[in-house]
């Protein structure tokens, strides 16, 4: 009879794909392209608000975008009637992007030409926090519709974002969403998120957004605008 | 959701490793998973059960130990666990500074695995 024996493995098991991700920060970092990695769940507002950002900044900086989606082309149609490059990326049933994924989408754009890429994430607030995808930002959009208890229900969505937009706010004299409330839950999980509040739809508040990301991206890519 | 390919990644890192050390077959798995991770050991074995057949693993059984989050002050530097289920808000127990670092409570990390 052989004995059991005890081997220390000691490797994480996210650990490929981690490593996968600072070569593709890397990359992007040599070429001075911004990647932006955009979470939220489905129908909270991740395409409009891309058009909005677009919209705000296409005279700025040169903008592509990689849609993923589990299986479907409507969001890069959308994004690509605006002029801007867009790159359909479909999961097949994936719940989220990894960085093979993304460097797959990432490959098929021209890095000298772009300053910044979105990753319109696929609609989740699971497993996309789990998953970096070698993006210099996370940010996420919670809708007012969803409510405020979301903090509660997904902590590590909220604690993994530098960047969360609070959207729909047209809609709050609607419900019973307790803006204050979500704040605190927020913070108490990531004291250092930026919390944003707008309205793709009326325009509210996308100027701040713009503004920040316009610091950001300017910053990274070492070109005042 | 997402547990398919991380267990299909732990079955792959075992067994690099015990083809590595000559092992015959792998009967346990120690896997540290950080209480912020969402995932289900029920899941998670039934998930392996799925993947290893016909492996040197199959059968294999995993021990979970679930490790605690844990935080960094940004201002004194003390580090202090949190009760994620608990908590309404985030400040330093020694000096009160709001600012704090999650260190640890996110990860999948296999720490050992027994074999034969």
């Amino acid at each position: 009879m052989e004995s059991i024996r005890l081997i220390e493995v000691k490797e994480g098991i996210l650990s490929d794909n981690e490593r996968l991700a600072d070569e593709l920060r890397k990359q992007l970092a040599e070429k001075k392209t911004f990647l932006l990695n955009l979470m939220a769940s489905p129908g909270a507002g991740k395409t409009s608000l891309i058009l909005k950002t677009i919209d705000a900044l296409k005279n700025d900086f040169r903008i592509a975008v990689i849609e993923a989606d589990i299986d479907s082309i409507v969001d890069s149609e959308k994004v690509a009637e605006t002029g801007i490059p867009a790159v359909q990326l479909r999961t097949g049933g994936f719940c989220h992007l990894d960085a093979s994924m993304v460097k797959k989408g990432i490959d098929t754009l021209d890095l000298n030409s772009f300053d910044l890429v979105f990753i319109e994430n696929v609609g989740n607030l699971v497993c996309p926090a789990e998953f970096d995808t070698g993006a210099v930002k996370k940010v996420m959009i919670l809708s007012v519709p969803e409510g405020d208890d979301k903090p509660l229900k997904y902590p590590l969505m909220f604690t993994v974002c530098d960047v969360l937009i609070v959207n729909k706010i047209d809609f709050l004299e609607l419900s019973d969403f307790d803006t204050q409330k979500l704040k605190e839950r927020v913070i108490a999980l990531n004291p250092k998120i930026k919390i944003i509040e707008v309205s793709c739809r009326t325009g509210q508040g996308i100027n701040i957004w713009a503004d920040w990301l316009r610091n950001e991206v300017s910053a990274f890519i070492g070109r005042p605008v | 959701m997402h547990e398919l390919p991380v267990i299909k990644s732990v079955l792959d890192i075992c067994i690099r490793h015990a083809r590595i050390n000559s092992a015959n077959k792998i009967l346990s798995i120690d896997l540290s998973v950080g209480e912020m991770s969402d995932i289900e050991p029920e899941w998670v074995q039934r998930y392996f059960d799925y993947v290893c057949k016909g492996t040197i693993a199959e059968g294999a059984k995993l021990i979970i130990e679930r490790t605690p989050v844990l935080f960094q002050c940004d201002k004194c530097s003390h580090q202090f666990n949190i009760d994620i289920n608990k908590i309404k808000t985030l400040k330093c127990p020694a000096c009160g500074d709001d600012k704090c670092t999650l260190i640890s409570g996110r990860e999948y990390y296999i720490s050992n695995m027994g074999v034969i």
